[in-house]
């Protein structure tokens, strides 16, 4: 039953991807998705608050009455939320205002509490630093992903310097709400129909 | 990069067309894919957040700015919302069950959901960064709801006739949808000329 670190890795990045198979954190994933840059500070930042928290609650598994279990999970993942909210205001300003309330969304992203709760509380703290390690992985993977495709067509850039030829016109479509949800849409059926989830 | 003169009015339409929550602020997405299978849950989702979003914007702008600002303690704002929010929907769900079974029947499921639900704690951080006043939060937070009530209505009522088509095999379920809400966000872009609001 017990998975090895290596396979709890592979699930969290690939077989099982928070995003892409389990469809969760897609709020986060759309609204920040139009620029690499952003998606980037994001993804570090949710790779860390899955990771710690997975770490916290992995090791405060004996002692927490299992009656308020879910209030301890959400404080334990606020507190790594607010560190990630301060250390952004301090050093990466500008990318901190950008992000604006998503940072803060961190907290109600349901990849963090579905970790906390499905796979930390019962398992003892390396595999379970490994397995938020692995999902925070897989979420930023997949968001870079999006963004990757958003930038591309909506600024002819990437990471802010250009690679488009002279003549290209920006999508501005891309840089709006609605080509989040496609791009997304199009990355689900293309992962779907190439590597179809086994039963 | 905030107008201060705009008016409750152009908040809440503003909330409910060009700036919807779900279709342009992209909050509240895993419970909007989870529910909106068929129109009457998604009513009743609808409605409670509705409710619970106006009442927790007008508690957490009270808390905010008469006890987090006062004692500087802004930083935790996260964590007191949180709490805000969990501690009001548990409030609720009891009295309702104890005084409205008929009520508690129809939102009683939905409200466990809401804690959860990002766009609960979305608009109450919004509030704080565009710097709105009591007035302007809680059109904000009923604009909100109304918006997300809207959105997911429309959806349920569309994946309904969807179960029906023929949809591509790796698409089904969450990809569909996902086009679907696209597309409605590119139907409310048209409501963009209206009103001026970022």
């Amino acid at each position: 039953m017990a998975d090895t670190s290596r396979q709890i890795f592979t699930k969290g990045l690939w077989s099982d991807n928070p995003v892409l198979r389990q469809i969760l954190g897609i709020c986060s994933a759309l609204a920040v998705t139009n620029l690499l840059v952003n998606t980037l500070i994001m993804g570090l930042g949710l790779i860390f608050v899955t990771a710690m928290s997975n770490v916290t609650v992995s090791a405060l598994r004996n002692i927490t009455p299992a009656r308020i279990r879910m209030m301890v999970q959400v404080l334990i993942i606020a507190t790594y939320v607010i560190v990630v909210d301060v250390l952004l205001k301090a050093y990466l300003p500008d990318i901190s205002r950008a992000l604006g309330p998503y940072v803060g969304l961190i907290i109600t992203n349901c990849i963090i509490m579905g970790r906390a709760e499905g796979f930390a509380r019962q398992n003892p703290v390396w595999p379970a630093f490994v397995d938020g390690l692995a999902n925070g992985l897989g979420y930023t993977l997949v968001l870079l992903a999006v963004a990757f495709v958003r930038e591309l067509l909506g600024f002819g850039t990437l990471f802010g310097f250009p690679v488009m030829p002279a003549g290209f016109t920006a999508w501005t479509i891309m840089v709006m709400p609605p080509a989040a949800f496609f791009v997304l849409a199009v990355l689900l059926w293309t992962a779907n129909t190439w590597w179809p989830k086994k039963a | 990069m905030e107008n201060p003169v705009l008016s409750a009015q152009m908040i809440f339409f503003a909330a409910v067309f060009t700036n919807n929550i779900l279709l342009a602020n992209f909050l509240g997405m895993c419970s909007f894919l989870a529910i909106s299978r068929d129109l009457k849950s998604s009513i009743g989702l609808g409605m409670a957040v509705t409710f619970v979003m106006t009442v927790t914007t007008a508690i957490n702008f009270v808390v905010y700015y008469y006890i987090l600002v006062p004692l500087n303690l802004i930083h935790f704002r996260f964590i007191v919302f949180i709490i805000v929010i969990a501690a009001f929907v548990q409030l609720v769900e009891m009295i309702i069950e104890r005084y409205s079974p008929l009520l508690y029947m129809v939102l009683g499921v939905f409200l466990p959901l809401i804690t959860v639900n990002c766009a609960i704690l979305g608009v109450s951080l919004f509030m704080i960064i565009r710097e709105y006043s009591f007035i302007q939060c809680v059109a904000f937070g009923t604009g909100g709801g109304v918006g997300w009530t809207l959105a997911i209505v429309a959806m349920g009522g569309i994946r309904e006739k969807l179960k029906k088509a023929p949809v591509p095999r790796g698409l089904e379920g969450p990809g569909i949808t996902l086009v679907v809400a696209g597309l409605m966000s590119l139907a409310f872009m048209a409501f963009s000329g209206m009103i001026q609001m970022q």
